[in-house]
């Protein structure tokens, strides 16, 4: 608690222990008035004043004024204890959410706690500690067991392993060695490390993330301004109601009734409206409920860049994703080699020798499989058949490595593969040696990904992709994907992506995943853009709604889990405080509901409708 | 031009009520309010200067919300 919650908590002590104290006395008359105007005062004061105010200012229907007016309403209709309560618990209301608030903000905080403090750098042999916004681009920067790292960079010396759990929700510990990017918000965890700067601070992933969060909750959603514009309504609403309470009946009963006006009576239940007519739990609650969700999803890596995406995501039916690198890793792997004739490894051998000095994706993935230093020397005579292959001696031998159309262009008989892939033939000395078969491996939690999405009832899981037909109707059907449209263009994901929207009802919304390369358009297209994997890299951060940290498919149903619990206790909240708040009215209005229910129903609703919304920040930790 | 200032304001209708005075401030074109985090960002029309108008828009939240405080 900080002082001003702590001094309103003493008032509220001594108001509570005096209340007491006058209860027990036999006090009558004005004696007891006077004594009781001085718990109301202690624990009042500051509403009066603040009340006094908004009248000078024609605020009038702030809710200290209309606190003041049903407590002093409540005094002068001779209910001293029931006036003083409601003031009383009205402040302890006040007090409840401003420290429960003050406490999830520094809940929130301290799950992005990634901020650095410091930057290490080495000059004259003497390390100095440095602000990381004087950092420029290209300085070396040490960073230490057990420090972040403060700016994005390039490892320049030291090997260790990092810990990105904070970024990405990953708790597997990262290896890095030297050469290899750097991201900031790591923490180091073992190893000194020293890291070339690649970014200024303000550009580093950690500046964009915590930009971004902080950011977050100011694009409200649908929600957020129902209750903006209910808030609007309601106060006034309630209070002319009160009005009318306090005038209708009594008139009508003394001049059409014949009756006694009882006006005591209607000023009383009039009162009553006004202890209610503040719409504090609903005001609240829901941008308190948006934060939560959105603090918890990031904790789990997922960055969600407004409530109204929340909002959007909980409602999505349609989930479209792009193949390479969501589904798949991206990269081409060495899968199987086939119908050889002499031990695998010799078949690679050939191969990756034979292509040793090529550059293309499909000659790295042949020196990746074979694992071993390439010996340049045992290669001559290298000559390479555009679009085709390449023929070469190695150890002597002639090698002649590619596609089929070589194979046939050489003489050679070629078995084809049954699987799907690109595949490379190998032939020594005219004679054919097998077939090495590449593909671009899927993620290991693909399968389980989709079958997530389909158990949350995404109605349609789409993949669209630019690879062939063969290969894309292959990875849909491992993965259980029914809709496949594949051979697109860039330019064709966005056409395909916006007839999905046309075809759809208005409501359902339309998720489209993509690991943000290329397809920033589409992701900007989509009712809510995920990109995933995009540590570092601007143009998806900037393009996509929601940012995926690490790039495990998974999360995909993950972050509608979150959103749809979140918006889950958004409607509780809203359901729940409007339908108690007219309760209330409609039982004060005919008398059952004195002020003491009104108040404690008031206070009631705020302190459930505020822990249910705190709710929204755990996440369930199964998938 | 937009800007973000930090706040400070106690409860949440009362920052509701801010975002709207900013609004209708002369020389603002949008303004939203976020009591979680405690900041106003604030969208000015072209060629106003922000430090004028944002005395404007604290005297006009002062107006409806007399505890409330724009770090400026």
């Amino acid at each position: 608690m900080n002082k001003k919650q702590k001094k309103v908590l003493y008032r509220i002590i001594a108001a509570i222990v005096m209340i007491i104290v006058l209860e027990l006395l036999p006090l009558t008359g004005a004696i007891r008035l006077i004594l009781f105007m001085v718990p109301y005062l202690v624990v009042g004061y500051d509403i009066l004043r603040k009340a006094i105010k908004g009248i000078w200012n024609r605020q009038v229907f702030d809710e200290n004024f209309l606190m003041a007016v049903a407590t002093v309403g409540a005094i002068i209709l001779g209910e001293y204890t029931e006036g003083v309560a409601v003031m009383l618990f009205y402040q302890i209301g006040e007090l409840f959410q401003s420290y429960a608030v003050g406490k999830s903000r520094r809940n929130i905080s301290d799950l992005m706690d990634i901020r650095p403090d410091y930057a290490n750098i080495e000059s004259d042999g003497k390390m100095e500690k440095v602000d990381p916004d004087e950092v420029a681009i290209g300085s070396i920067i040490v960073v230490q067991p057990g420090e972040k790292i403060p700016i994005d960079g390039v490892v320049e010396e030291g090997n260790a392993s990092l810990n990105t759990s904070a970024l990405t929700g990953e708790s597997l510990p990262r290896s890095v060695n030297v050469g290899d990017a750097v991201i900031s918000g790591c923490i180091n965890e073992s190893g000194v490390l020293r890291i070339r700067t690649t970014k200024e601070f303000g550009e580093s992933t950690v500046s964009q993330i915590l930009d971004m969060v902080e950011n977050a909750s100011s694009r409200k959603s649908r929600s957020e301004n129902f209750i903006t514009r209910f808030a609007r309504v309601y106060t006034p609403a309630v209070c002319y109601g009160a009005v009318a309470l306090a005038l209708v009946p009594p008139i009508v009963r003394l001049t059409v009734l014949g009756m006694t006006p009882e006006w005591g009576q209607w000023i009383y239940r009039a009162l009553t409206f006004l202890v209610i007519s503040c719409p504090c739990a609903l005001v609240i609650s829901i941008p308190l409920s948006f934060f939560a969700g959105i603090g918890g999803a990031s904790k789990e890596g997922i960055l969600i860049k407004g409530s109204n995406y929340l909002e959007a995501l909980a409602q999505s039916k349609i989930v479209v994703f792009d193949k390479t690198g969501t589904m798949t890793q991206g990269v081409f792997e060495v899968i199987g080699i086939h119908h050889n004739i002499m031990p695998e490894k010799k078949v690679l051998e050939y191969a990756a020798l034979a292509e040793s000095f090529s550059n293309h994706p499909i000659s790295k993935s042949l020196k990746k499989a074979y694992g071993e230093e390439i010996d340049s020397t045992r290669v001559s005579e290298v000559q390479e058949i555009s679009g085709n292959g390449v023929t070469a001696k190695v150890d002597g031998d002639e090698v002649s490595v590619g596609n089929q159309k070589l194979m046939t262009q050489l003489g050679i008989t070629a078995d084809d593969c049954s699987q799907t892939g690109t595949i490379v033939h190998v032939a020594v000395n005219h004679t054919y040696a097998g077939h090495i078969l590449i593909a671009d491996r899927l993620k290991p939690h693909a399968e389980s990904a989709i079958k997530e999405l389909q158990k949350l009832g995404i109605q349609r899981n789409i993949m669209l992709t630019g690879d062939r037909k063969a290969v894309a109707d292959q990875v849909a059907q491992t993965l259980g994907i029914h809709e496949v449209y594949s051979e697109l263009l860039p330019g064709d994901k966005v056409s395909k992506v916006e007839e999905l929207l046309a075809g759809k009802k208005e409501k359902d919304k339309l998720a489209f995943v993509g690991d943000g390369i290329n397809d920033a358009p589409v992701l900007t297209r989509a009712d809510i853009g995920i990109a995933m994997g995009a540590l570092g890299s601007d143009a998806a951060i900037e393009a996509a709604d929601i940012v995926l940290m690490d790039d495990d498919p998974l999360k995909i149903a993950k972050a509608i889990q979150i959103s749809r619990k979140c918006i889950r206790i958004v409607y509780e909240n809203i359901y729940f405080a409007i339908g108690i708040k007219i309760l209330c009215l409609i039982l004060g209005a005919v008398g059952i509901a004195n002020m003491w229910l009104a108040i404690f129903a008031d206070v009631g609703v705020m302190i459930l409708a505020v822990l249910n919304a705190i709710r929204a920040l755990f996440t369930r930790k199964q998938i | 031009m937009k800007k973000t200032y930090k706040i400070d304001v106690d409860c949440a209708n009362c920052a509701s009520k801010m975002e709207e005075a900013a609004k209708k401030t002369e020389g603002v074109i949008d303004a939203t309010v976020n009591f979680m985090t405690l900041k106003m960002s604030v969208e000015f029309e072209e060629g106003k200067e922000p430090k004028e108008v944002m005395q404007a828009v604290l005297k006009n939240c002062k107006k409806v919300e007399d505890d409330c405080e724009i770090f400026l």
